[in-house]
């Protein structure tokens, strides 16, 4: 059971949350202008990675802010913590 | 038969206080401290079980929770009967009755029992390989297995306890309170961490607290006496908290704990009744301590199953802590030195030792020396090769061991007994270690896995961080504690330590017997009876993977998973396939350490507080109308109103045309409502509906569709404008969370430049929607002076105004197709608004109607609810809802997969009606649909989504989606059933007021 470090609430048990799969996917701007296959790309493919993720978290029976996070899949440390918009730390 | 095995005065045996109990049947006597495993030894009871698949007669083999063998049905018959319960935990009181377990009719006259001369037929995976064939025979052999196996049986009235949670958050937790655990906890607290310690048994001290090895002390002390001064010393620290009966059962990532408090178990009956029986403790704790000990292994020999043989740290226990004689006439067995301080211990009270078989060549220890003065024969370089005595062990007979360890030479020699301490040395008990995730190393020198890297933050300290000589674990806990928890000085600076020095051990996995292994029983695993030779026969028939081995022979699965055998279970295999332990890894141990009642997981969650529930402000009008009720997400939603013993048809019917004929009112309070406001509001739903809103004028309502980025439906309802910056949007009752989480993921994510702020209201308002051609003539009475000329207030618009002094919201729109008004008030006022509406109706005999009456009125005309007529996979052009996708818009969710080659598919599943060839068939929901009846394999064109009996059309009307139906109008199809075919037509699926002509009626 996690422990998630909210950034605009702090630390709070991972019932709380719920995941939000992979982050830094941006929505077309202009989808329109994508054929089927790259609509395809940012519809369906996910990495699934065993190891280091960069995933979309939400806090959902808190604060409800979505928020980023950095976390190893293979043992479940999270990583970093930070918020919308922000850069991803670099390792 | 029965003797007193009680040798001398413990401190921990009330003798004062007598106390009788039952086991199988028959009354004994103990005293207040004793398990139910120490009674029954003083009454020199080791006959306690039977094996699950030989049933072989097995006795108390342990002292503590890993105990393999005495598993005991609790209080059979009573609605507090628990089963699978280790005599060793079981605390005695007056009163307790238990009985074996896995025998029939008793344990000391089996008919299993017979499965043991048939053994050869019962090899590794004998029920995989038997009762594969034929497959249909299964139930039978499943009857045949679950019978002779006899589990225990489970309570079969409610439980009549109270079971509790607890949320704690710590500092330091510590657990297991042997020395280790002890003195860290007290530094820690002493430090000003807030420290919590928990130990599974009664009494805190560990093992310690019965060392009494006379070449050991501390401080000049004893060991034991040491201790007792510092428990003593524990009870005056601020911060720490101390919970004795409390067993970790699980050890989560991020050190979250989940340990079961044990508070009425040791209670006489009268005692237990309302009180908490169990607390399940939830447990953050910034930094873990464990200190969970050591368990002692077993010898792997022929037939070292029989009641009578024991660990030789349980029998010395048992003479120590409770004062009882295991035996007579005891022998040991082992290849360390702790076999000699337990015979030395029994000695020492005065109870026979007549032999020690050592593996090892020699040891020089001084406790070794001690023993050989008190005259106990030592047997060097001996081995048991075999063992006799059906119910009891009576005699063993021993061989010389040969250099290399693999075979015996000489004669045999036959020495009588009544138990055996069997020696094999220690295993850390690494399984909370491994449960957070931490990771082992084998240390070959030792022959045992050591904590290596740490997942969280935690250390393991004393003998299951691998130290077993109390200086080695005083000065490694010391350190420990300074790193970890950041501190200069410790009570354990000056201590001093006189140990014993010499640790020398022999170890040989499986030992060899005269006969040849297929000859031999070896019990790895004495629950499920697993024995070397069935481990080594896995490996011949080609497994390898440890996991595979362990399930394919069903060693460690067990209750007490393999607590006592893993490691010979490994050593077997390594030994067999020739590779190293530590190449082989260790299986994995999962949660609970030991196992947990049902009780205890969900605590209070029982009975009505099993599932939150939500109910509407008129609630309480729907019980006193004797509404039936449905669950909807989590509400209860009034379903319909039975009245002078109506079945639900005969309701719905009724309901169903009083609300096109007059007057119904329904209880839409359930919907979802999501305040939307900001200068970006338009734009906003512009994006997340299929339609337009920029146009919508301020007072007006419109339908609007969600979709999914994949295009398909994902939500409907109507929104209302409120203001020029303001609207309130309404969804379905069930999806209503769904949808605030997706549009607020939009907004915080995809679109943060929006100026746009979502609340959920849906708690806030009551609604009651007044639906029927006299729908307007009640409102009239209710607000006299509301225009509701068609002019004023026309359909899809709103007005807010007031009912009295009480605000409202009305809505004029329409789900039915009738001319109807959705009037929101707070939701305080909504019974009160319920109970105008019925008053205001009465003349017009206004029906109240519930959703399954709401159900069939909207699919007359055609309407779709989300989640029943679509799955996830229609797009609303499947749903022939064209109409409602703006053409326009650049872009909005959804959007650009609806022009996926796949969406486009003109053989999708749509939406159609379907109308039965005899107006009387009401279809199945859930219905297959078929164009041809005599294909094989048959085609699937689709299924019925929602079916009723229309009372206004007065015949059967159905919706489907059907492969490509939406050019089939006028088909006629099928839908085979169980013993007939219905002939169907697909049909509009707008079967009432094509032209809408009712809304305005
Ligand atoms: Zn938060």
């Amino acid at each position: 059971m996690f422990l998630i470090n909210c950034p605009y609430c702090g630390e709070r048990d991972q019932q709380e949350f719920k995941a939000g799969g992979e982050a830094h996917i941006e929505r077309p701007k202009q989808p329109t202008e994508l054929s089927d296959d790259e609509w395809a790309e940012y519809l369906f493919m996910r990495k699934n990675i065993k190891g280091v993720q960069f995933e979309r978290w939400n806090h959902a029976h808190g604060c409800r802010k979505w928020f980023n996070m950095v976390r190893d899949t293979s043992n479940d440390e999270i990583k970093a913590i930070y918020k919308m918009g922000e850069k991803p730390p670099t390792q | 038969m029965t003797k007193n095995l009680r040798v001398k005065s413990s401190e921990y045996i009330d003798e004062t206080n007598r106390i009788s109990f039952k086991f199988n049947g028959r009354t004994y006597h103990g005293f207040k401290g004793d398990t139910l495993a120490s009674a029954l030894l003083a009454n020199n009871v080791h006959l306690v079980g039977r094996s699950f698949k030989y049933h072989r007669p097995r006795g108390i083999m342990t002292s503590g929770s890993e105990e393999p063998n005495a598993i005991v049905q609790v209080n059979p018959g009573t609605n507090r009967t628990e089963p699978n319960v280790r005599a060793t935990e079981v605390e005695i009181y007056e009163g307790l009755e238990a009985s074996s377990q896995n025998c029939w009719p008793s344990v000391e006259f089996d008919i299993g029992g017979i499965n043991n001369f048939l053994s050869p037929f019962f090899p590794a995976g004998f029920y995989y390989k038997t009762f594969m064939w034929p497959a249909s025979f299964w139930e039978k052999y499943e009857f045949f297995i679950r019978h002779s196996a006899g589990l225990g049986k489970s309570p079969t009235s409610s439980d009549p306890d109270i079971y509790d949670h607890r949320n704690i958050h710590c500092d330091v937790l510590v657990v297991g309170a042997g020395i280790s655990g002890i003195l860290a906890a007290k530094n820690a607290a002493k430090n000003n961490f807030k420290t919590l310690l928990l130990d599974e048994k009664n009494e805190l001290g560990g093992s310690t607290i019965f060392e009494n090895n006379e070449f050991n002390k501390i401080d000049n002390k004893a060991p034991s006496e040491w201790l007792k001064a510092e428990i003593k010393e524990l009870k005056n620290i601020k911060n720490l908290e101390i919970k004795t009966r409390t067993s970790v059962a699980a050890y989560h990532q991020y050190n979250y704990l989940l340990a079961r408090e044990n508070l009425t178990d040791h209670l006489e009956a009268k005692d237990k009744t309302n009180k908490i029986r169990q607390r399940l403790l939830k447990i953050r704790a910034k930094k873990v301590i464990l200190a969970t000990g050591a368990l002692e292994r077993p010898l792997i020999f022929n037939n070292n199953d029989r009641p009578g043989i024991m660990l030789s740290s349980a029998v010395k226990k048992y003479s120590e802590f409770y004062g009882v004689a295991c035996g007579s006439r005891n022998v040991f067995f082992t290849n360390n030195d702790s076999a000699y301080e337990s015979a030395i211990s029994l000695y020492n009270k005065g109870i026979n030792v007549e032999a020690i078989i050592d593996i090892r060549e020699q040891s020089e220890s001084k406790i070794v020396k001690k023993v050989k003065e008190a005259g106990i024969k030592v047997y060097w370089s001996h081995t048991i090769v075999d063992t006799a005595g059906y119910k009891r062990l009576n005699s063993i007979s021993i061989m010389k061991l040969s250099n290399d360890g693999t075979s015996v030479t000489g004669s045999k020699i036959s020495i009588s007994c009544d138990c055996l301490g069997v020696a094999g040395g220690w295993t850390p008990a690494i399984h909370l270690y491994t449960q957070s995730g931490s990771k082992l190393k084998f240390d070959e020198k030792k022959q045992i896995f050591l904590p290596n890297q740490n997942t969280s933050e935690q250390i393991s300290v004393g003998s299951c961080g691998g130290d077993f000589k109390i200086d080695e674990i005083i000065k490694n806990l010391n350190q420990n504690l300074k790193d970890n928890l950041n501190i200069k000085e410790t009570d354990l600076d000056n201590i001093k330590v006189e140990i014993d020095q010499e640790n020398s051990k022999r170890n040989i996995w499986l030992l060899p017997s005269d006969k040849p292994l297929g000859k031999t029983k070896p019990f790895v695993d004495y629950q499920n009876d697993a024995t070397a030779k069935d481990i080594k026969l896995a490996l011949r028939e080609g497994f390898r993977s440890i996991e595979h081995v362990k399930r394919y022979t069903t060693t460690g699965m067990g209750t007490d998973q393999g607590k006592l055998g893993n490691m010979h279970a490994l050593g077997i295999i390594a030994d067999t396939a020739g590779v190293k332990m530590g190449e082989l890894g260790t299986t994995t141990f999962r949660p609970p350490y030991t196992p947990l009642t049902f009780g205890t997981i969900v605590g209070r969650n029982v009975g009505k507080f099993f599932d939150i529930f939500r109910r509407t402000p008129m609630n309480d009008w729907h019980v006193e109308n004797k509404a039936e009720f449905e669950n909807v997400g989590q509400w209860k939603r009034a379903w319909y109103y039975p009245i002078n013993g109506e079945t639900m048809h005969q309701a719905v019917q009724r309901e169903s045309k009083a609300a096109r004929e007059s007057a119904g009112i329904l209880d839409a309070s359930t919907l979802g409502k999501i305040d939307i406001q900001g200068s970006d509001a338009s734009e906003f739903l512009n994006r997340v509906y299929t339609n337009a809103w920029s146009k919508l004028a301020i007072g007006k309502c419109r339908y609007g569709l969600m979709l999914n980025e994949d295009g398909m439906v994902y939500d409907d309802g109507v929104t209302t404008r409120l203001g020029e910056n303001h609207y309130i949007m309404t969804t379905t009752t069930g999806g209503a969370a769904n949808v605030l989480g997706k549009l607020e993921d939009y907004l915080q994510t995809e679109w943060p430049e929006l100026d746009v702020y979502l609340t959920s209201v849906t708690d806030h308002y009551a609604t009651a929607s007044l639906c029927g051609p006299n729908s307007k003539k009640i409102l009239k009475k209710i607000i006299p002076d509301l225009d509701l000329s068609d002019e004023n207030f026309p359909h899809m618009s709103f007005k807010e105004t007031n009912i009295g002094h009480i605000q409202c919201r009305i809505m004029r729109i329409s789900f039915t197709g009738e001319h109807s008004y959705e009037i929101n008030v707070q939701a305080s006022y909504g019974k009160d608004l319920w109970k105008k509406c019925m008053e205001a109706g009465q003349e017009f005999n206004i029906t109240p109607y519930g959703t399954e009456t709401m159900h069939l009125l909207r699919a007359e005309k055609g309407f779709i609810i989300v989640g029943q007529d679509t799955d996830g996979t229609m797009t609303p052009i499947d749903l022939q809802m064209d109409w409602i996708v703006s053409k326009k818009k650049y872009d909005f969710i959804g959007k650009r997969s609806l022009y996926r080659s796949d969406t486009m598919r003109e053989d999708r599943k749509q939406l159609v009606g379907l109308l039965t060839d005899d107006p009387n068939i009401v279809l199945e929901e859930g219905a297959q649909i078929v164009s041809e009846l005599n294909q094989s394999p048959v085609e699937m064109l689709g299924h019925v989504t929602s079916s009723y009996f229309s009372p206004n059309l007065k015949k059967s009307i159905a919706l489907a989606v059907v492969r490509g139906g939406k050019d089939m109008m006028g088909k006629k199809l099928f839908v085979p059933m169980e013993n007939k075919n219905i002939n169907v037509t697909v049909a509009n699926p707008v079967f009432y007021d094509e032209k809408n002509e009712r809304l305005n009626a």
